[in-house]
């Protein structure tokens, strides 16, 4: 379809059947049948295959009108794009659409307190018995456990053969007595993540994903998802600000639920925006040394930018290049939110003593000194990123590895 | 640089003893969440049975008379343990104010209770940023104090005030009773909680002159109160290094310790050497105090024990993983205290810059 002919047919149907009065959730229904929920999806799977410029005309029309479209917010995107990747049938028809309405919310259920960086040596287990998958174990940083309705699970299948090989990938629905959720609270006094324990938690064996066995090459699939979102924003706004309609208070509170863990992630960046404005409120700006290490920011912070168009555009061009841009973005990013958080502390003073709605814009700068160390760890550590680049960019010999052979016998904590 | 005595090195382990059993991180945590930020009767175990407070005190007025290396001990040691109470701001800081006065009268009265713990006293600063910027809000005409300081330690627990202001003839220091009409203490919450912190606010309050402050008085108290904070840092800074370091040797990934990724093996390294230079600056500088010589080690200290205590907690964090991010971590504990004392007396770069000032001047 030509973008002028998806703008026509887009805003005919539009025009016949939104309604801003409608139940949230029938109204997603309607956009589902209507096949305009995710038109980027396969034809098969309630989508339209449109490519990326299509979507662009598709996101406009919704944005000129008002229109609140399928559910996005939180982890339920790296559940959907999985199981459009790897499921079967049946599974596609029955999980994707409650996902794009919105009634189901997901978590991922990936770490383990003894599997972080090394998530290939996850230990939760999963046995077949009695023709149902039973799992036992504990994961942890689960993103919105606390109110999601299933979880995307890898865990243990097999302890014989090498550990990528063992694990398999499963659907798990969280609403059931095995699954207890415990919130977990971070050093800056938010609660965004989860542990989840496992005690002889129920899965059905055709809400397994792909065979046994394939757990680890369908995890990183949903980690590839998962590292393009990392740099985008998550959070999603609703499309304007004085609309009329039930649906958007139905909308407003599904966000606020759905954004709350995300509070503070612009702050684990290190706030760079905020350096000009509060160097120049404070004075600050007049001191060589505070000025020094401002525009080494300034440098870094643009040349970051800069350095991630040009990668975008070399992708854009279809170039086979290896492009460390992942890797090498996320490790810059920390590196700015470091130097950030050093400035602010420069141009604070003793003020970032303070902390709180009092302090420093409404608290934000101090929150911003007590998140910034969650970048380097959030996501793949750096230390896990420069082996990435050393190893996989670069082509620098391999570690030693001292985890091969069946997974029972690698030492582990 | 002089190497400590048999007497301070057991001077060392009783104050060890003590915090060992009366700060625990628990009592961190207990004490961090309370309005009050410490526990009464530990505080007066600490003057009172180990005699802390009077440290550096002259027994003439109720202390054991030892120096600034004796107090760097108690306060390294205290900075280990994250101890949560007013030493720093009552024997400190108040302490050495009032020690560096040439009021007799003041000395007598107030020493022996500071000692003593019986009186809690603060240091009122308008600026805790710089020295030369002491002076600027606080005024006084008369017998009348007016004026806001933003940021004093532990000010809402504090029996009496010492507060340098300007007065007639220049900077003067004063004190004022906490409790006085014309003095507003507001606590203010704090990015690191196991130091409470208050805004403290005088309308007209009434004053008591202890003495005329000059440029270099106030500098030298600066220096004292800097090298004191200087050693809590590098306590600090020594622990999460010790605590982190055992981590790395426990936690296995990818089948191995992750202490065996020369990654990690490479950062504890730079870590161990800047924390070895900083101790030594540290450890100098009050040796330099005792001595007279050497002015510009104070600032030295306190700006390298800022750079490894924040460098300590910065690794602190990221060789645990996720689990140095949690609250249930202690870590955070000494992240939040690495960076309050960083800006606290002088940023790094304010430190360095004053050092390299008295560098050119003795050259
Ligand atoms: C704010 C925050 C958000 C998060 N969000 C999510 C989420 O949404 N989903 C999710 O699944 N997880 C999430 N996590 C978990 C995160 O992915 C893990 O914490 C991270 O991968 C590190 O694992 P770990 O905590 O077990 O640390 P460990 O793996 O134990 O690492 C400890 C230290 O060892 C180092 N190390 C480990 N292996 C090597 C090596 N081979 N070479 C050199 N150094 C090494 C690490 O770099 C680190 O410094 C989040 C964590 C945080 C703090």
């Amino acid at each position: 379809m030509s973008p002028d002919d998806i703008r026509t047919e887009l805003s005919a149907w539009l025009d016949a059947n939104w309604d801003p009065n409608r139940p949230l959730i029938e109204w997603r229904n309607i956009l589902v049948d209507g096949g305009w929920a995710a038109p980027s999806w396969p034809e098969d799977s309630f989508g339209r295959g449109f490519d990326v410029e299509q979507m662009a005309v598709v996101n406009d029309v919704f944005a000129e009108k008002g229109i609140v479209g399928a559910a996005q917010a939180g982890p339920r995107r790296l559940a959907a794009e999985t199981i459009l990747v790897h499921g079967n049938a049946d599974q596609k028809q029955r999980f994707l659409r409650p996902i794009l309405t919105g009634e189901h919310a997901w978590t991922q259920l990936f770490s383990e307190p003894g599997s972080g960086s090394d998530l290939a040596g996850a230990s939760t287990k999963a046995e077949l018995i009695d023709g149902k998958w039973i799992v036992n174990g504990q994961k942890v940083w689960n993103t919105s456990a606390h109110h999601a309705d299933w979880g995307i699970l890898v865990a243990r299948t097999d302890w014989d053969l090498p550990k990528h090989q063992g694990l398999s990938y499963f659907l798990i629905n969280l609403r059931q007595p095995g699954v207890e959720v415990r919130p977990l609270k971070q050093m800056n006094g938010h609660a965004s993540f989860n542990e989840v324990f496992l005690t002889d938690a129920e899965v059905a064996v055709e809400d397994m994903l792909g065979a046994e066995g394939d757990g680890w090459a369908i995890a990183t699939t949903t980690l590839s998802i998962e590292r393009q979102g990392f740099a985008r924003g998550r959070n999603e706004r609703p499309p304007r600000e004085a609309n009329e309609g039930s649906i958007y208070d139905e909308f407003a509170k599904e966000l606020e639920i759905a954004n709350e863990p995300y509070t503070w992630y612009p702050q684990r960046e290190g706030r760079v925006d905020l350096v000009m404005k509060r160097a120049m409120d404070t004075g600050a700006i007049k001191d060589p040394s505070v000025r020094q290490e401002m525009a080494k920011l300034m440098c870094m912070s643009r040349a970051a930018q800069l350095a991630a168009h040009s990668a975008a555009a070399k992708r854009k061009a279809g170039s086979n290049e290896i492009v460390p841009a992942g890797s090498i973005g996320k490790l810059g990013a920390s590196v700015i939110a470091r130097q950030s958080a050093h400035v602010h502390t420069m141009i604070s003073g003793a003020d970032a003593m303070l902390s709180g709605p009092d302090s420093a814009e409404e608290g934000v700068i101090a929150e911003t000194l007590v998140s910034v160390p969650a970048i380097s760890i959030a996501g793949g550590t750096d230390e896990i990123q420069k082996n990435i680049i050393s190893e996989r960019v670069l082509g620098m010999p391999k570690e030693q590895r001292m985890d091969t052979g069946p997974f029972r016998d690698i030492k582990r904590n | 640089m002089t190497e400590y005595t048999q007497d301070q090195a057991t001077f060392r382990e009783v104050v060890t003893k003590f915090l060992q059993a009366k700060s625990t991180p628990t009592d961190v945590r207990r004490l961090m969440a309370s309005d009050e930020g410490y526990d009464a009767d530990v505080w007066q175990q600490l003057c009172q049975e180990v005699g802390l407070a009077g440290t550096h005190i002259p027994e003439e007025y109720g202390g054991f008379g030892f120096g600034p290396v004796e107090l760097g001990i108690a306060a390294e040691e205290m900075g280990r343990h994250l101890y949560c109470g007013p030493f720093f701001s009552s024997a400190v800081m108040a302490g050495y104010a009032i020690l560096n006065g040439d009021s007799e009268a003041n000395k007598q009265k107030l020493l022996p209770e500071i000692a003593a713990g019986s009186t809690v006293a603060t240091l009122v600063l308008d600026s805790v940023n710089d020295p030369n910027q002491v002076g600027r809000q606080l005024r006084v005409t008369g017998k009348e104090l007016d004026g806001t300081a933003p940021i004093v330690t532990d000010a809402h627990i504090a029996d009496v005030l010492l507060v340098v202001a300007s007065g007639e003839d220049g900077l003067g220091l004063y004190s004022v009773i906490a409790d006085a009409d014309g003095v507003k203490i507001s606590p203010q919450q704090a990015l690191d909680p196991t130091r409470k912190l208050s805004r403290v606010a005088f309308s007209g309050a009434e004053v008591q002159k202890i003495g005329h402050l000059s440029e270099s008085g106030l500098n030298k108290t600066w220096d004292q109160i800097s090298v004191a904070l200087a050693h809590e840092m590098i306590g600090g800074a020594q622990q999460l290094f010790d605590s982190t370091l055992e981590y790395t040797k426990v936690r296995v990934q990818f089948g191995r310790p992750i202490g065996s990724f020369q990654a990690l093996k490479h950062r504890c390294a730079d870590l161990l050497l800047e924390l070895e230079w900083a101790k030594a600056a540290t450890h100098h500088a009050a040796f330099c105090l005792a001595s007279g010589q050497e002015p510009e080690t104070a600032s030295m200290a306190k700006a390298m024990a800022s750079d490894i205590y924040m460098e300590a907690a910065r690794a602190a964090v990221q060789l645990r993983g996720g689990i140095g991010f949690t609250w249930e971590e202690d870590t955070h504990l000494w992240f939040k205290r690495a960076k309050a004392s960083e800006v606290f007396m002088g940023s790094p770069h304010t430190h360095r810059e004053r050092l390299l000032s008295l560098m050119e001047e003795a050259s």
